[in-house]
């Protein structure tokens, strides 16, 4: 598998950063997974946190702050000591990759999906803050997504199928950017149900009038 | 070639792996020296080599590595979440959880990946999301089955991906001062694109281009030692 679409530096500099919303850093991480590419471009930008770090004018600690860091790493119970947050890993590869197979509960086998129309499903994903929204969306082979510009941007992360647009065609691991200049139409390719992540800054403005006034109440 | 072969001699994880695996029966708690495992990994170091701190710490809780690496990133760590908006006592707090961060994490530290700083970066930035910002970071699981690992490399530039602390300082000076406040906004005011282009006042792909031209800048200087990128997508 090669990735064709891949995420621009600019967002990987800000999820290095931390100052990504977390809606956002779900799919950055996810494609992640699936692009050893970008994974790279992400631990370089993460070096630039660590040189920004080493280059700040230091803060003195209090004068008693490493014993009192030594006594705090005494105290505690070896025991419980975690070495690293412990993880169901399962051993075969699932269809959705970490960390948007914990977000959602399960693989593909274990969803509910919700009906959105003509033929299409979404989950939306529950975010501990908010700064976005992030949804599961299913779309059927052969079938458009319905047509919408964007107030602010949208990020999508195919899983299965794929989609074409006007920018070409995204397969599994790739991401399609859009933004407030950009009216797309996505359609789902022939074959296979088109699984994928779509994270939003804010909602989707839908062109059609009916689509509009279903809006409030699929609640993307 | 099985999956775990291909993680574990290639790219992301390699030296994390290895040393996932000789630990996996012992939980680092203090005082427990391991000679057997300070023999295989550290003998002598350095104590202002901070690499070497981190593997000290990691193999046999030394406590006099700890320390150094302490009143090095101590006084950093408190200055980066001060700039983030924490009062004095708070950031003390936090400081404090991030050195707890690096002590038990120490056997993860993989030099051939990442420089010391960017490493404790990550575990500061990760603690001060988690304390204020009330937020999830979601974070690739690199153990993960689902995980496409990277093309295999030579094992001869393994060496040469070894980041020091120097090489990054020395690619920070070829950054712009433009290009250098528009990361410390980012990193150090957690402002997205369009707030830093609302505070700077510039257009939105001003702010764009001049991230991605900073981290290609840092990409161009760090690849000057290592393989060239394996798609060709990036300098």
């Amino acid at each position: 598998m090669t990735i064709r679409h891949h995420i621009a530096d600019e967002i990987l500099v800000s999820y290095a950063s931390g100052s990504l919303p977390e809606a956002w850093s779900l799919l950055v991480a996810t494609h992640l997974a699936l692009c050893p590419s970008c994974r790279k471009a992400a631990s370089d930008a993460e070096e630039l946190g660590g040189a920004l770090l080493e280059d700040l004018a230091p803060v003195d600690l209090s004068e008693d702050a490493f014993d009192k860091l030594m006594s705090k790493l005494e105290s505690a119970d070896p025991e419980e000591a975690p070495v690293a947050a412990k993880k169901q890993t399962a051993d075969v590869p699932s269809v959705l990759p970490e960390p948007l197979k914990s977000y959602l509960g399960g693989d593909l086998h274990a969803l509910n999906w919700k009906r959105l129309g003509k033929g299409a499903y979404h989950i939306p994903i529950s975010l501990r803050n908010g700064g976005g929204k992030a949804r599961l969306l299913k779309v059927p082979a052969g079938q458009p997504v319905p047509a919408h510009g964007h107030r602010g941007e949208e990020l999508t992360l195919v899983l299965t199928g794929s989609f074409t647009t006007h920018q070409g065609e995204f397969l599994r691991g790739d991401v399609e950017a859009a933004d407030d200049d950009i009216e797309h139409m996505p359609v789902a390719g022939p074959g296979e149900d088109c699984i994928c992540l779509a994270i939003t800054d804010a909602p989707l403005k839908f062109k059609s009038l009916g689509a509009r006034l279903a809006q409030p109440f699929i609640g993307i | 070639m099985s999956m775990h072969d291909n993680i574990s001699g290639s790219g992301q994880g390699r030296g994390r792996l290895r040393l996932v695996v000789v630990n996996s029966d012992a939980r680092p708690h203090l005082g427990a020296s391991k000679p057997e495992m300070a023999d295989a990994l550290v003998d002598e170091f350095d104590i202002d080599d901070h690499a070497a701190c981190l593997q000290a710490v990691g193999a046999h809780q030394d406590k006099r590595a700890f320390q150094s690496l302490f009143s090095y990133f101590g006084p950093r760590v408190k200055a980066y979440v001060m700039r983030l908006g924490c009062q004095p006592g708070q950031a003390e707090e936090l400081t404090q959880e991030t050195m707890i961060k690096v002590w038990r994490k120490a056997s993860q530290f993989d030099p051939s990946k990442s420089a010391p700083s960017t490493w404790i970066f990550r575990i500061a930035r990760n603690q001060r999301i988690d304390a204020f910002r009330r937020e999830n970071r979601p974070e690739l699981d690199p153990n993960d089955p689902s995980l496409i690992p990277e093309p295999e490399e030579a094992a001869d530039s393994v060496i040469e991906q070894k980041q020091s602390e120097m090489q990054l300082l020395e690619a920070m000076k070829h950054l712009s001062e433009d290009q250098k406040a528009i990361l410390k906004l980012s990193f150090f005011e957690d402002m997205s694109h369009g707030r830093i282009a609302e505070h700077l006042d510039i257009p939105l792909g001003t702010v764009k281009s001049r991230l991605r031209l900073a981290l290609g800048k840092l990409r161009s200087t760090l690849d000057d030692s290592r393989l060239p990128p394996t798609d060709g997508r990036r300098v």
